[in-house]
């Protein structure tokens, strides 16, 4: 009736000349008519659902073609019941069910032509259709179909996704009458897509142009079997296979580049401010990896400030983890490590000291459990690319952030006046006090930096693990490693090694296994750093 | 360096095997042995009788010791930091924990010979001895020092804490090795074997004691302690700078080969966390609170810091990570010669000629 109500006011309005009378009456005419042609009556429903009472499985599948292609309303509904075993006939009467709910030894029922509810029912009462495998590929392909020809496009491009595979002689022809009606072209192409492959089985040997190269599993599926004859077709079918597997093969190369560049790009953004801390002031700070678990657990803080705006709490952690961790940079410089300048064994075992106390301290301030950060919504997911291959979002984020952060030092080393210091200090420290460089004051802003950029490294970490107080501990180790094996006091040494340590240990994965795979790397940096104790990219000038 | 140094070093040329502090730490590990031994020969009814389990503690004390005591020969008289000691420690562990799961079952493969003590007793001297070899060849001939030596060992123990993780190692996996019942045919539950392992560990730690001195006042030792202070200089006099190391890393990988092995019958187990990175570090603050170069305070801090976690983590679990970070700060920036150098201050010039070996430690 709301139709009714809703038809009749856009006339109203549309046909102001006309009369209220008449207008509505038309209207009224008009949707009776409508229904009459799309619809069905209750006694032909009755019919089409009594029709899937038999025995035989061909004459349920028959049954079912017909309430496809009749013009009830309940159609994609019921089918959608028969598929999932839901669809039902009352054992002494005439009415059809639909179970709502079949997890009980009561179910909730529903009446199958009105959608009315109807109580309860149980095993003894409601007889459910049975189906098998043929009727059930059968009924999906029907429903595929069926949603084919309505909805909206992103609905049709699901649903002719979902056909490859699935046409066979009974849908065939309609596949192919909803393929020319089709206007969009991505539908069409899946619809061709599926239509080859069916023309294929069938034994064309010209729909195999269409399939080259296609990604989708089912298409490799389903020409696997055929390519395996030695027929005509079936050579064809194996050119056309051997295309898709070099294909995806160069695709899953890309997918392990990538995991291999995010698992870098983590390393990198753990390890470059220890290579500036290290390679400028030769310190060695063990309580690296903590600074980076105080950024994480400071974008964890801020986020507990902002509930409900993930976004904008990461957003503000970036320069937040920045400033926190360079502030606890700034005090150990001053109080511990400032006093222990060219000792460095012994500043790396007070930093190891200072990475106990954070430690505890976060244990104790906070918990010893774990913490979730939330990343917002655009952080989720993934970019799928086609078939096979998929990035998923965080990790291209922190890929992307690792790149900035690194071009950012690169430049305020490269380009400012503390950047200038900075390097006047490392190549030549008494010359560089000579020439009025206030060296300890270089000192202090460097430990400062390296510690901040360990802050933003823990807020980059935070969207990819939990935040708990040994988050920091396992970095230390690689990012040690990757500063060494990169060469000491060598920004783009830092990013080739971490980048490369990364990929190495992604491409051995899948040989050996994630743990043995990390101590091949690890034995292998060893042996380089015994065979090359310079690094990759070695400092220019005499090493003492 | 000074004339004045110069002089010292030629007054340690005449420098007795048998010096003043040697003398009174032996007698204070010997002495304190009878004693313990005494007091848990008494009846448990006397207020003064050490129970069994605190003669087992001590024991386990004892080989910490001797792990001490080997991080202080290369670290204290050649200047090299090793961060991965513990996994010497670990592998003579291991070795041992082989040798008692083979007594009460057959092991599969190439382990079922560990089941003769002498072949475990080789294995417990040899798997720690070459790793050194190896790992120190690789590292001193390439002139790999400072800091990159110790992040490299780092390294490697967590290379291997992670290999022993795997249970295709045949190690046990992340649970280790465990259910130890019987040491050389006597059962490990008994009264007198918790004894005769605490004897066995305290003779271990007096007779790496006397041979870690033989060293250092050899001339080896003094070539290593040259090579330590002035390493360019010693090459150039024409020492092959890079054998000292390589045959004071090995024995002293070895001490601590030993060191593992009297450890794990006395506490029951050896997992690979013996291997972690932690416990390596740990060692290292031992030696450092008790003192560089004088052997003696790396015994004293190895004691003092292990009786400090036993009490402190059963008082106040939370404080000890607090304590043990604050020590390795203060230590290092208020202490930066540990225990033996308070005490050498106290004795004052009375001792000198002494303790000259910890005065040109530099890093």
């Amino acid at each position: 009736m709301i139709k009714t109500q809703h038809l009749a006011s856009r006339c109203l309005t549309r046909l102001l000349m006309h009369s209220v009378l008449l207008c509505l009456l038309m209207a009224w005419g008009l949707s009776v008519s409508q229904t009459a042609a799309a619809a069905v009556s209750d006694a032909q429903a009755r019919a089409l659902l009594e029709a899937l009472d038999t025995r035989s499985f061909q004459a349920k599948g028959d049954a079912a073609q017909a309430i496809a292609e009749s013009g009830a309303e309940q159609k994609t509904r019921w089918l959608q019941a028969l598929l999932d075993g839901r669809l039902g006939k009352e054992r002494r009467g005439e009415r059809f069910y639909i179970i709502t709910d079949d997890s009980g030894r009561e179910w909730p029922i529903i009446d199958a032509i009105t959608f009315e509810d109807a109580g309860t029912g149980t095993r003894r009462t409601v007889q459910a259709f049975k189906i098998n495998n043929d009727l059930r590929t059968r009924i999906q392909g029907l429903l595929a179909s069926l949603s084919l020809s309505a909805g909206d496009e992103a609905s049709r491009l699901a649903a002719a996704g979902r056909m490859i595979g699935e046409v066979s002689a009974d849908n065939a022809d309609s596949v192919r009458a909803m393929r020319d009606d089709e206007e969009s072209q991505s539908v069409r192409g899946q619809l061709d897509v599926a239509l080859a492959l069916y023309d294929v089985q069938q034994g064309d040997i010209d729909a195999l142009e269409t399939l080259r190269g296609n990604l989708d599993t089912r298409v490799r599926n389903t020409l696997t079997p055929i390519a395996a004859g030695d027929s005509e077709l079936a050579a064809e079918a194996q050119s056309v296979l051997g295309g898709i597997e070099s294909k995806r093969a160069w695709y899953d190369r890309a997918q392990t580049l990538f995991f291999g560049l995010s698992a870098g790009s983590i390393l990198v953004l753990a390890a470059i401010g220890l290579a500036i801390t290290f390679g400028v002031m030769g310190v060695i700070n063990m309580a690296h990896g903590e600074l980076i678990m105080i950024g994480a657990y400071t974008t964890w803080m801020i986020q507990q400030a902002l509930p409900g705006q993930p976004g904008l709490a990461l957003a503000l952690a970036i320069p937040g983890g920045f400033l926190v961790a360079g502030a606890f940079g700034v005090v150990i410089e001053r109080t511990v490590i400032r006093f222990l300048k060219g000792r460095p064994l012994e500043t790396l075992l007070a930093t190891f000291g200072l990475s106990l106390i954070l430690q505890q301290l976060v244990r104790s301030v906070f918990s010893p459990l774990n913490r979730r950060v939330t990343s917002p919504d655009w952080l989720q997911g993934a970019w799928q690319i086609n078939e096979a291959l998929s990035l998923t979002l965080n990790r291209l984020a922190v890929l992307l952030f690792c790149l900035v952060v690194f071009a950012g030092l690169w430049a305020l080393m490269r380009y400012t006046r503390l950047g200038l210091e900075v390097r006047a200090v490392t190549q030549n420290r008494a010359m560089a006090r000579a020439m009025g460089v206030r060296a300890t004051r270089v000192d202090m802003l460097t430990f400062g930096l390296g510690a901040g950029v360990a802050g933003l490294a823990g807020v980059a970490l935070s969207q990819l693990t939990n935040v708990g107080p040994n988050l920091g501990q396992g970095y230390i180790v690689d990012s040690f490693l990757v500063v060494v094996f990169g060469g000491v006091g060598n920004l783009w040494g830092t990013l080739v090694a971490g980048m490369s340590l990364g990929v190495i240990n992604q491409v051995l994965q899948p040989w050996v296994g994630a743990v043995l795979a990390k101590i091949i790397v690890l034995v292998g940096v060893i042996l380089f750093i015994q065979k090359r104790p310079q690094g990759i990219f070695a400092p220019k000038g005499r090493t003492s | 360096m000074t004339t004045q140094t110069l002089l010292h070093e030629r007054d340690r040329s005449r420098q007795a095997f048998l010096s003043r502090s040697t003398l009174l730490t032996s007698l204070v590990l010997i002495v304190g042995m009878l004693v313990v031994l005494v007091l848990n020969a008494l009846p448990e009814s006397s207020a003064w009788h050490v129970s069994n389990a605190t003669v087992s503690l001590l024991g386990k004390y004892f080989t910490y010791m001797l792990l001490a005591l080997a991080v202080d020969l290369i670290w204290g008289y050649l200047g090299i930091l090793s961060l991965g000691h513990g996994a010497f420690f670990a592998l003579g562990g291991y070795a041992m924990g082989l040798y008692l799961n083979a007594q009460t079952s057959p092991l599969p493969g190439w382990q079922s010979i560990m089941a003769y003590f002498p072949v475990a007793a080789l294995a417990i001297l040899l798997a720690p001895g070459l790793l050194a070899l190896v790992f120190g060849w690789l590292a001193f001939r390439s002139r790999v020092t400072g800091v990159y030596f110790s992040i490299i060992t780092q390294a490697l123990t967590f290379a291997l804490m992670l290999a022993f993780n795997r249970n295709e190692m045949g190690m046990g996996g992340s649970t280790g090795l465990t259910r130890f019942y019987e040491l050389l045919g006597f059962s490990l539950a008994s009264e007198g074997m918790t004894v005769a392992l605490f004897v066995a560990s305290g003779m271990a730690v007096l007779l790496a004691f006397w041979l870690c001195r033989a060293i250092t006042v050899s001339r080896l030792g003094r070539v290593s302690v040259a090579t330590r202070d002035a390493e360019a200089r010693v090459r150039f006099i024409g020492y092959r700078v890079d054998h000292v190391k390589l045959a004071l890393f090995v024995v002293s990988a070895m001490i601590a080969g030993v060191a593992g092995a009297l450890y794990v019958p006395q506490v029951g187990i050896i997992n690979p966390s013996t291997f972690a990175p932690l416990f390596s570090i740990e060692v290292v603050v031992w030696v450092a609170l008790g003192g560089r170069a004088t052997l003696y305070g790396a015994l004293l801090g190895a004691l003092v810091v292990n009786y400090l976690k036993t009490v402190l983590t059963g008082v106040m679990p939370d404080a000890w990570l607090f304590i043990l970070g604050g020590l390795f700060v203060l230590v290092t920036m208020l202490l930066p010669q540990g225990i033996a150098g308070v005490i050498s201050a106290w004795c004052g010039k009375r001792r000198d000629g002494e303790e000259q070996d910890r005065q040109e430690v530099s890093a």
